[in-house]
């Protein structure tokens, strides 16, 4: 067989654009984690929210006439702020009460609420696809790459990029961003010198959540359907990502979402796309059997 | 008793629960029709409902916090609790006892066949809630790939059947030998693993399995399944369909009472204690000279040894298996049991299967909440029960002091 470069380009990129995705929902898994050491398990599901709002808020806009731009912005501006809203009452109903109960019972009540969404979402819409509309804009000075990549595929990779860049900078120069890793370091220390610990909590649910949205919206206009199930595999592989990266740490959620969004597009481009799923629940196995602490991720005892 | 404030406090959640719910419960958009639907009304429901549910969860938020209190008063004065007491009343557990066994025996002949069938599904979850019970309720491992067992036992009775003919009696105890395989082939890579890695590697196993039963086309002939696995016989005598139905439900009335006797039995053993200890904590565990390894695999192994007989009946009791009926959906709702019932709790294992099961097929009309009120079980449960509806006491030694002479 001939090396074929364009598909090599292509996998290259798809597996890009899925890393970006899964980077966008694997920073909130890592950042709840790193500040209550609670895996999330409704994430998945507060991603699935922001996808379906921004659909409603098209379809509605759409039928009144507004042009295209202008709703990709405010769709999106809705399905951020809906998914705050959800991750911050999420956090109050089943997470806070449980604040120190054992952690089997936290999660435990994660999956609950997670089963609850997805039904709460299937009964109130439906559990059909529904179509997507193609929010983004074909870009004019795209059309020589135009078989290898897609005007969506730069929109995902620019904003998951802003994103990074803005969410560095909110956790190393502003005052939540301080009183976040100060939390995450040692909770009742960062209680004694004054930190809000339960408005650290909130803020980091909500911005979580936010850039889950983004995801939301951005993979739902790329892949063009979506249905109340979405939520729930994509929070398990960003998982999986935020997991090989290290978990608990940012860089190492981008940096495990990208390993693991590139070594499954060229698995299925190469081998096989029956066991794509298998094949990254194997991974996560193997480095957890192997690096249990991630790439970038820290080894620490435990403490007694 | 109503305070301002307290109104004022639900109108407010109230508020905020109708803003949440605004767009998923409200406008439904027509992507064909090109139209769009308000349901306002459901607004008013949601508000309604969040008015008052959160008085109800402050109501008990509130009992939580001073029932906290009261109950350490309770434990140090080593007063039993209402069940223990009746557990250790010869008079009282003895006549409900008989009682029941004598309900179980005249079940099918009372009932049709409808509702035999419906009762051996029960059965077949109580089987399933103790033996993840073993697991989750004594060493404390969250297992969300319990399902993965179950469908070893279920396609190793369909596949042998198939391809050698194996019988059902030959094929229980084979079922439940690879299914302790299994659960000794998941537990060893996981042992190092802490709670919350360990769900997901044993959810990422469930599906694995699953995954490579609907795509594994020329072993498991895939997603369309195995069809006429026969029912079990006795000695070859003919059986209409009733007559079989009904001896599968002895059949599973005498597995679910070894399960009860040997669960039982391990609970107070040596490797019993050990579960515990392991759930409460691993560190002093390990410090107390308990092999950690060790005890991990046995309740690994153990809690699937049951699931693969579980599988194994359930195979012969629907005669048609296929992948669909081992989701990860299947293993939270045997867990939902268990949580619902009671960690570690045999009784409570028993009530949360009869409840779980059976509610729903007579609720026909709200089939479709099924899940949503699992999800729903599975938070308040935890916040406001974490140790389920029948608890299982805490063993507690007491120092009576030294008698005086």
């Amino acid at each position: 067989m001939l090396w074929d470069f364009d598909y090599f380009v292509e996998l290259f990129l798809a597996g890009l654009t899925r890393g970006s995705i899964y980077a966008l929902i694997a920073l909130g898994y890592t950042m709840v984690y790193g500040i209550i050491q609670l895996i999330n398990f409704a994430h998945g599901e507060i991603y699935m929210i922001g996808a379906f709002t921004a659909l409603i808020a098209t379809g509605v806009l759409t039928l009144m006439g507004w042009n295209t731009v202008a709703i990709l912005f405010i769709a999106a501006g809705l399905a951020v702020l809906y998914s705050s809203a959800y991750g911050y009452t999420l956090e109050k109903v089943a997470y806070k009460p449980l604040r120190k109960a054992p952690r089997l019972s936290a999660l435990i009540s994660a999956i609950g609420m997670s089963l609850f969404l997805q039904n709460y979402v299937l009964l109130a819409q439906t559990s059909d696809f529904l179509p997507y509309p193609a929010l983004i804009p074909e870009f004019k000075w795209l059309e020589p790459w135009e078989h290898v990549v897609r005007s969506s595929q730069i929109v995902i990779f620019a904003t998951t990029a802003i994103v990074m860049v803005l969410l560095t900078l909110l956790i190393k120069f502003t005052r939540i961003g301080k009183a976040m890793r100060a939390t995450a370091q040692d909770k009742e220390m960062a209680m004694l010198v004054g930190v809000d610990v339960n408005r650290v909590i909130s803020v980091t649910f909500i911005v979580g959540s936010a850039t889950a949205a983004i995801g939301g919206v951005l993979i739902a206009s790329h892949i063009g359907q979506i249905n109340f199930y979405i939520g729930f595999i994509a929070g398990i592989k960003a998982f999986v990502a935020a997991v090989l990266g290290g978990i608990g740490s940012i860089p190492g959620a981008v940096l495990g979402s990208l390993v693991l969004g590139w070594t499954e597009s060229f698995f299925t481009g190469y081998i096989s796309s029956d066991y794509e799923d298998v094949f990254a629940f194997l991974f996560l196995v193997f480095i957890l059997i192997f690096r249990p602490s991630g790439i970038l991720g820290r080894s620490e005892t435990e403490k007694v | 008793m109503l305070s301002f404030a307290e109104i004022k406090k639900s109108f407010l959640v109230s508020l905020w629960f109708m803003f949440l719910t605004f767009p998923i419960m409200v406008v439904r958009v027509n992507t064909i029709y090109k139209k769009v639907e308000w349901r306002w009304e459901n607004m008013l429901l949601v508000g309604l409902g969040s008015f008052c549910l959160s008085f109800v969860w402050r109501y008990f938020m509130g009992r939580k916090e001073s029932g906290r209190k009261n109950h350490q008063a309770a434990e140090t004065e080593g007063r039993p609790s209402l069940k223990q007491r009746i557990m250790n009343d010869r008079r009282i557990y003895i006549p409900v006892l008989a009682a029941v066994s004598v309900f179980a025996a005249a079940y099918p002949f009372i009932f049709s066949l409808y509702q035999t069938n419906i009762m051996i599904n029960a059965l077949i979850y109580i089987m399933l809630g103790l033996g993840i019970n073993i697991v989750v309720g004594l060493a404390g491992l969250l297992d969300l790939g319990y399902v993965a067992f179950y469908a070893v036992g279920a396609y190793s009775y369909a596949l042998l059947n198939h391809h050698f003919g194996l019988n059902f009696w030959l094929a229980l105890p084979v079922g439940a030998l690879l299914g302790t395989i299994f659960g000794i082939l998941l537990g060893y890579p996981v042992l190092r693993l802490r709670g919350d890695y360990l769900a997901i590697v044993t959810l990422g196993f469930g599906e694995i399995i699953r995954l490579v039963l609907e795509n594994w086309n020329a072993f498991s002939f895939g997603p369309s399944g195995i069809a006429n696995i026969p029912r079990p016989g006795l000695f070859g005598i003919k059986m209409s369909l009733g007559q079989s139905s009904i001896f599968i439900y002895f059949l599973m009335i005498a597995l679910v009472i070894f399960t009860i006797f040997v669960v039982n039995r391990l609970k107070d053993s040596r490797i019993g204690r050990a579960w515990i200890a392991l759930r409460e904590d691993e560190v002093a565990c390990q410090a107390m000279g308990i092999d950690r390894t060790k005890t991990k695999l046995t309740a690994f192994a153990l809690g699937a040894t049951w699931a693969g007989m579980a599988g194994v009946m359930f195979a012969a009791k629907t005669t048609f298996i296929n992948p669909a009926s081992f989701t990860i959906w299947e293993s939270i709702n045997i867990l939902c049991i268990v949580v619902l019932g009671g960690m570690g709790s045999i009784l409570g294992v028993i009530f949360g299967a009869l409840a779980l099961i059976l509610l729903p097929e007579y609720l026909r009309a709200f089939s479709e909440y099924r899940m949503l009120l699992f999800g729903f079980i599975l938070v308040t449960m935890m916040v406001f029960r974490p140790g389920g509806i029948i608890s299982e006491p805490r063993r507690t030694y007491q120092f009576k002091g030294v008698e005086k002479q």
